[in-house]
């Protein structure tokens, strides 16, 4: 199976191309968030770098969230723009799965975790058995505070991954009661190749029509919130 | 024949057209969101944002099949650049961008007022620079002089509010729906554009530009004086002699601007030129004058993808393309090239 595969959703900005067997190539950058103007150069130079065919592309891989809303728009959009020209579907990966398939060595809990600002993170837990990736909690946009009874329920080590386990380092050490690691940095954030192999475990089943594909932001935007808020203020 | 296929996202339309040689429209698809702001009282950039993520694929699909044509055989993709909502802005800029890198096609970046501007070029074919035009939306008032093609002339802006944001803001404190220009458009039919005084502001140190928000201000003080005094507000003449002081200023200068240059032609853009008592007014002083007056039909003064291919053309003749680095900008002025 023959993948593009892009995360914007975090700093970093991300592409990969995998043939089904090898990723082919993968250019990740952690400098200035501008993925706006740096994402498609950045695909356009791996593919000539590697000589990728783009028509024999099966499916364009996408982080389909949680992360920054507007991240996770500009790779989404590019990569519909994509899938459009080359008339393939969308293979949509939750971004906190693709981060889980940083690690698939480790034995024990993985906890992804992005700031997702106003004290919360956008986490959850799961863990791999074998190459299968099992989820103990779905992700979701959660106090930290909560996230880390939820971790200190048990005693399996647990091992932090995202950019959320640099912004809570602190409330993380002094929270944890559990036995617990931080990701080393070559591992720690989005990359577009996680991605792709994790798509890859999906197969063909989990693809969606381009026209379709949209982000899981697991987060209303403030107007909504404010909005159902005087509704159901109002109707009490 | 050039086919430009063209894309526009920078508020809350999400639109995509396909323009032969820059004057001819081929599709005009608009997949407006203004049920969901409605909601809101005004358009809100996140849910905007997110709803031309679930349309975008599908509108630019529904333009190519309207226009009887494929991706491939058009030969350019045109997308808005800004100025706009950015996060809105680079849903439409992100696509196009995926579109022209797999589909390999040229990308035109395009700016959103000269779109307006180009509006006209739809609308008369036969229309050539130069003119005067007044572009007045709920983001922009502008005037310029159209010099060439793609040579704009600033002569005046909005300091603060744009018109038609004023417009909005006082059909809001009249307790009229959104969006505010057709509300108060319609409301004013009703009302006696001379039974209040509103200011007209001047602008210390430009001839030109325009100031709405102490117009805005005025207009709440009056509504608050009301109040206060236990008055019923006469809200159908508050409509009218608001509308009155906006279309005031907005005529003096255009005319002021049309008489130094001695143009033939005036011309109107932007969605707060559907107005029917701003155009009459403009009519009227054109006629005087014994001056042609040029405005796009209605459904083309709003924001739409046509007007972003005819101005598209412009560039794509003289051989002015976007690298895939394009980005969203969304305070470019007119004129200005990212």
């Amino acid at each position: 199976m023959k993948l593009i595969a892009i995360d914007s959703s975090g700093n970093v900005a991300s592409v990969a191309l995998f043939d089904g067997e090898k990723v082919l190539g993968e250019y990740s950058v952690d400098h200035k968030k501008t993925h706006s103007v740096t994402l498609l150069p950045m695909l356009k130079e791996l593919t000539e770098r590697v000589d990728y065919a783009l028509e024999e592309t099966d499916a364009v891989v996408l982080s389909s969230g949680p992360g920054s809303f507007t991240g996770l728009r500009i790779g989404g959009a590019a990569g519909k723009g994509i899938a459009a020209a080359l008339g393939c579907p969308i293979l949509p990966v939750p971004t906190l799965e693709g981060l889980c398939f940083r690690l698939p060595e480790w034995q024990g809990r993985i906890c992804p975790m992005l700031d997702a600002r106003r004290s919360q993170v956008y986490s959850g837990i799961w863990r791999f058995e074998g190459e299968e990736l099992i989820c103990i909690e779905p992700g979701k946009a959660l106090a930290l505070e909560e996230m880390l009874d939820m971790l200190n329920r048990s005693e399996e080590e647990v091992i932090f991954l995202g950019d959320g386990c640099d912004r809570y380092r602190e409330a993380i050490e002094a929270g944890m009661r559990t036995g617990y690691r931080i990701a080393p940095a070559h591992l720690r954030y989005q990359s577009a190749a996680a991605l792709a192999v994790r798509a890859a475990s999906l197969g063909n089943a989990a693809f969606v029509a381009a026209d379709d594909f949209a982000p899981e932001y697991l987060r209303q935007s403030q107007a909504e919130r404010e909005r159902a808020e005087r509704l159901a203020g109002s109707g009490s | 024949m050039v086919r430009i296929l063209a894309i526009e996202s920078s508020c809350d339309e999400t639109a995509a057209a396909v323009i032969a040689d820059g004057r001819e429209i081929l599709s005009n698809v608009i997949s407006s969101q203004i049920d969901i702001h409605t909601l809101y009282g005004g358009v809100v950039p996140e849910i905007a944002s997110r709803k031309h993520m679930e349309r975008i694929k599908r509108v630019v699909d529904r333009a190519l099949a309207d226009a009887g044509t494929e991706l491939s055989d058009v030969d350019a993709i045109a997308v808005t650049s800004g100025p706009g909502l950015v996060g809105a802005l680079l849903v439409g800029v992100s696509y196009a961008k995926g579109l022209a890198f797999a589909g390999r096609k040229p990308l035109i970046g395009v700016h959103h007022i000269e779109g307006h501007v180009c509006a006209n070029f739809l609308n008369r074919p036969s229309l050539e620079p130069p003119f005067p035009c007044l572009i007045v939306s709920g983001g922009h008032t502008t005037l310029a002089r159209v010099t060439g093609y793609g040579e704009y002339e600033v002569l005046g802006r909005s300091r603060d509010d744009a018109a038609g944001e004023a417009f909005d803001k006082v059909a809001r404190a009249l307790g009229l729906p959104y969006p505010g220009g057709p509300a108060i458009d319609k409301l004013s039919c009703e009302g006696n554009p001379e039974a209040i005084e509103f200011p007209h502001a001047k602008v210390d140190g430009s001839e030109y530009d325009f100031s709405f928000s102490g117009l805005k201000s005025a207009v709440l003080n009056h509504l608050n004086s009301c109040r206060m005094q236990g008055q019923e507000v006469a809200t159908a003449d508050v409509a009218a002699s608001f509308q009155k002081a906006v279309i005031d200023v907005l005529l003096s200068h255009s005319m002021l601007a049309l008489e130094r240059s001695g143009d033939k032609r005036f011309a109107l853009a932007g969605g707060v030129s559907a107005n029917r008592h701003l155009r009459a007014a403009f009519e009227e002083a054109c006629k005087e004058r014994g001056v042609e007056l040029i405005c796009p039909e209605p459904v083309l003064c709003t924001d739409n993808a046509a007007m972003i291919g005819a101005a598209a053309y412009i560039e794509y003749q003289k051989g002015h393309f976007s690298d895939l680095d394009l980005n969203a900008y969304p305070a470019l002025r007119l004129g200005e090239r990212p």
